[in-house]
């Protein structure tokens, strides 16, 4: 039995340790809002909060997050960065079909809670690791300036 | 949920604009009787053609709530936007008050759902629009009878009815049950609004229905199914096309704890269809331990005759047929006597390899069969097609099937291949109809994928003193998507041809397009834009070259190689296809060709003055019934490191539903197109793929994509025939890009992906 808090509620799982944390919040808890995309930690559709840091959750063992903090897409809008993002991204109208758009605003969140005011090589490097198939690229880097203009942050 | 209650089905409104089916029509006819078939175009064209029936798509409860059925699969065009917002607006809803619905694979009930070919908007806007103006005229004539008042002094309003001599209001919940017992108008008695009137259609304002759920982690993609009971399996599949399972040992699989068990999935042997190619499957109880399972299994595979296939050694063979005469498709003029007399004679040859779409979202699909009922759940493109080739897998009807449409996470045309649903279904049967998810890995994405033809394009052209063309050859090699289907086709196909090869409107007296015979060693299939990648890579490649060649600007160059505007018929050009759209309504516009040429050249400051290293260049393309050209702006480091500082689009696809989603398509069409460009690539050893992941099949994340894309809408006519937005935006890209790299650098690209040609 592991231990770990998702969204700020305790959880138990029972899963073997070697467990992808992906496959246990899709599979085992329903939260399926973190996708599969590469299973290599190489697209970014898993991307996930480990206390407060973004981890790829495909490669990460559900051990190695015991009596940690994740948030996930689901949870972050109880913070008001990750609700300034999700509003810029409705507004700027970011999403195609939206499957990427999880990982990409979970990277996005973790960029700006370390640098409030990113710039564009920042926003650049934060999100390389973030693959959006439609193309969505020039709409997420407005959008994630957006959401620093209503926090109130400046370049 | 809320009570349905326009619900009153009335027989004589099941009106279709049916089509037997343009496949069936023409494998059972013979051309002569074929002939004499009146044939038809559009959406009357397509299988199950349309249906405007407002019971079909328009539901009121009585809180006011409107529901709008979409038919098409979203797969990130906004159509779950689109094709509600012109039912509402012409029924004068309240898009607050409006939810979106989707409408499970049933095309007698919705018609033809098959979301491929750039087709939604252009097929259905007409439809739908009676439909929801349909059901307005229900509501008006309900409140009429209420007020006892002559129907011609009420007026939709807003989801209200107004009886404007006295001022009165009821709301649409209010005369929901009253306007589902009125019949439903004739379609020719049906009055559409006037477009001044639209307040959705062409505005641009309305945000995405699933934006919301998308952000927040609840939309629901086929990957995310889950229902009670639910098993979950991983395929180990056949590495080469036409191969099988030799043997397998399934002992350390089934050691596997969570594994329940493992079943082999029969084989299908070339022409692939839409058939599983088989293989094994491990089922178990979550997506984890099945592929540890499948890591586990021992499989001796038998390859067949593909084994032999080398991507690299098949370049080779695609360009000694180009450089043969092949079957001509298309002959103006004189080709050889116009090139002997000619000035000067240039030519160039051209190669794309193969590609995977690698959609976000792998291939996934759930099913459970209980009762002698199936139900489907997945992201199909074609849902009409999984619904009918499950039902046929299992021995069942069709009418027992049930396939419900999630979100798609990209689609591209991969997913509208539904062999992936076929294989949920044989595993839920092999485990009594227990509900199992079948999920693709990335990997399995790009080893079984229906893949983008490969394609070596020769051209040659004889031109006159000043350098313009007066003389035109192109030869395109290519294995056909026919080949899936039909085993021995190794000749494109009219819808192939019509692609941009045939079907190039220039102002060129001898032309001859030549096709030599090609075979295909792997699954051929639809990728966004088609054939026209390659061919809009050569073809606007070649006009640049010979614009170079010439000593002229290319854009002027390009605009004289069109020629002046004109209406040309595609049957002239030999193009009996035309996007499956009337020759009369559709004619080959060049004076649309000419204005986004000339538009996009404006709006980009062509001519502009730039630093050394850096480059424009243009193309542009018909396709999919629109015009679009693009202008891209390169920079190119002393290393050979290429970016892209701007790109600019123009395009004219006649009236629009929703400017914004038009904008984002052409958005991501360039970014698509740029990674076909930079990076794509699928190649072969072997007889296997290999690429395994996004390291090996690399696609253009930020860092590499443009930095700025400006979209230049013409605006349309609503009166006039719409044209395609999802597709057509890609072709440009890739000639435009190596156009801009030649003007930066003079190095000329002909081989793509370009990766590391440029690197000093």
């Amino acid at each position: 039995m592991i231990r770990l808090e998702i969204n700020g509620r305790r959880r138990d799982v029972d899963v073997p340790g070697e467990t992808p944390l992906l496959w246990t919040l899709r599979d085992e808890m329903g939260l399926t809002g973190t996708k599969f995309g590469c299973g290599m930690a190489l697209c970014g559709a898993c991307t996930v909060h480990v206390d407060g840091q973004a981890v790829r959750s495909c490669l990460t063992p559900i051990s190695a997050v015991a009596d940690k903090k994740v948030v996930t897409i689901e949870g972050l809008g109880t913070d008001s960065i990750g609700k300034a993002l999700q509003a810029a991204w409705i507004d700027v109208g970011v999403p195609q079909c939206g499957y990427c758009q999880a990982g990409q605003i979970m990277s996005a969140a973790a960029l700006l809670k370390r640098t409030p005011a990113p710039t564009d090589a920042q926003i650049d490097e934060a999100m390389s690791g973030n693959i959006c198939r439609c193309g969505t690229y020039t709409r997420i880097r407005a959008a994630v300036k957006q959401a620093v203009a209503k926090q109130g942050g400046t370049r | 949920m809320n009570a349905l209650i326009l619900a009153n089905v009335s027989r004589r409104w099941f009106l279709h604009g049916i089509s037997l089916g343009g496949l069936v029509l023409a494998v059972g006819y013979p051309s002569a009787a074929r002939a004499q078939q009146a044939k038809k175009y559009g959406a009357d064209g397509m299988p199950n053609g349309w249906v405007d029936n407002p019971l079909a798509f328009v539901s009121i409860a009585e809180d006011g709530t409107v529901t709008i059925v979409c038919h098409r699969s979203e797969m990130g065009q906004g159509v779950r936007t689109g094709m509600p917002m012109i039912v509402a607006d012409e029924l004068e809803a309240d898009w607050k008050r409006v939810r979106v619905a989707q409408a499970p694979g049933d095309e007698k009930r919705f018609g033809n759902q098959d979301t491929d070919g750039s087709r939604s908007t252009r097929h259905f806007f007409e439809p739908m629009r009676r439909c929801g103006a349909a059901a307005r005229t229900m509501l008006e004539a309900a409140a009429a009878e209420r007020w006892k008042v002559p129907v011609s002094e009420v007026q939709a309003k807003n989801h209200e009815v107004v009886h404007r001599p006295t001022g009165r209001r009821l709301g649409y919940g209010s005369l929901a049950k009253a306007a589902a017992r009125q019949p439903v108008p004739a379609r020719e008695t049906v009055r559409v609004k006037d477009p001044q009137q639209f307040r959705y259609i062409g505005k641009g304002q309305l945000k995405l229905v699933d934006g919301r759920d998308i952000v927040t982690g609840k939309a629901q993609y086929g990957i995310d199914t889950r229902l009670n009971g639910m098993l979950y399996a991983v395929v180990a599949r056949p590495p080469v096309y036409g191969g099988k399972v030799g043997s397998f040992d399934a002992a350390e699989a089934l050691k596997v704890p969570g594994v329940e068990k493992v079943v082999q999935i029969e084989d299908s042997p070339p022409p692939a269809h839409f058939n599983p190619v088989g293989g094994v499957a491990v089922i178990a109880r979550n997506t984890w331990a099945a592929m540890q399972g499948r890591r586990a299994l021992k499989i001796t595979w038998d390859d067949g005759p593909n084994a032999g296939y080398d991507s690299a050694a098949f370049k080779a063979t695609l360009e000694e047929s180009a450089h043969k005469p092949g079957k001509v498709v298309r002959n103006d003029g004189d080709f050889a006597a116009a090139a002997a007399g000619a000035a000067r004679r240039l030519e160039a040859e051209y190669y794309i390899p193969h590609l995977a779409h690698a959609t976000m979202e792998p291939p996934a699909a759930t099913v459970r069969i209980a009762n002698g009922k199936c139900e489907v759940w997945g992201c199909f493109q074609s849902p009409q097609a999984a619904r009918d080739l499950v039902a046929k897998r299992l021995g069942m009807s069709a009418d027992d099937v049930t396939v419900h449409v999630t979100l798609l996470g990209g689609g591209f045309g991969r997913k509208s291949k539904p062999d992936y649903a076929i294989e949920a279904a044989v595993l839920s049967k092999a485990v009594d109809g227990k509900p199992v998810k079948v999920t693709w890995t990335r990997e399995d994405d790009l080893h079984n994928s229906y893949y983008h033809t490969v394609s070596v394009e020769h051209l040659e052209a004889g031109v006159d003193g000043r350098g313009k063309p007066v003389a035109w050859l192109h030869r395109s090699v290519a294995p056909t998507i026919i080949s899936t289907f039909n085993a021995a086709a190794k000749s494109e196909a009219p819808f192939e041809l019509g692609m941009g090869v045939i079907n190039v409107p220039f102002a060129i007296p001898n032309v001859r397009i030549e096709n030599p015979e090609a075979v295909a060693h792997t699954r051929i299939g639809w990728f966004r834009s088609v054939s026209n990648i390659p061919h809009a890579f050569a073809v606007q490649s070649f006009v640049a070259e010979l614009a170079a060649a010439a000593g002229r600007d290319p854009k002027d160059f390009l605009l004289d190689v069109i020629g002046p505007a004109r209406q040309v018929s595609p049957e002239t050009l030999g193009d009996t296809w035309n996007h499956g759209e009337s020759p009369e309504r559709y004619p080959v516009d060049t004076g649309r060709l000419r204005r986004v040429v000339e538009t996009v050249a404006r709006e980009a400051g062509w001519g502009r003055t730039l630093a050394k290293g850096r480059g424009l260049g243009i193309a542009a393309h018909y396709s999919f019934v629109s015009y679009i050209a693009a202008v891209v702006e390169v920079a190119v480091d002393d290393k050979g490191v290429v970016t892209i500082p701007r790109v600019d689009m123009a395009v004219d696809c006649g009236a629009t539903v929703n400017p914004d989603r038009v904008r984002s398509q052409m958005e991501g069409a360039c970014v698509m197109g740029v990674g076909v460009a930079t990076l794509g690539e699928i190649s072969f050893k072997g007889g296997r793929v290999q690429q395994d992941n996004f390291n090996s099949y690399e696609v253009t994340r930020m860092t590499e994509a443009p930095r700025v894309i400006r979209v230049h809408i013409i605006p349309g006519d609503y009166s006039k025939p719409m044209g395609g937005v999802g597709e057509p935006g890609v072709p440009p890209i890739p000639p435009a890009l190596c156009n801009a790299i030649f003007a930066a650098t003079g190095k000329r690209i002909r081989r793509l992906p370009i990766r590391d040609q440029l690197k000093v």
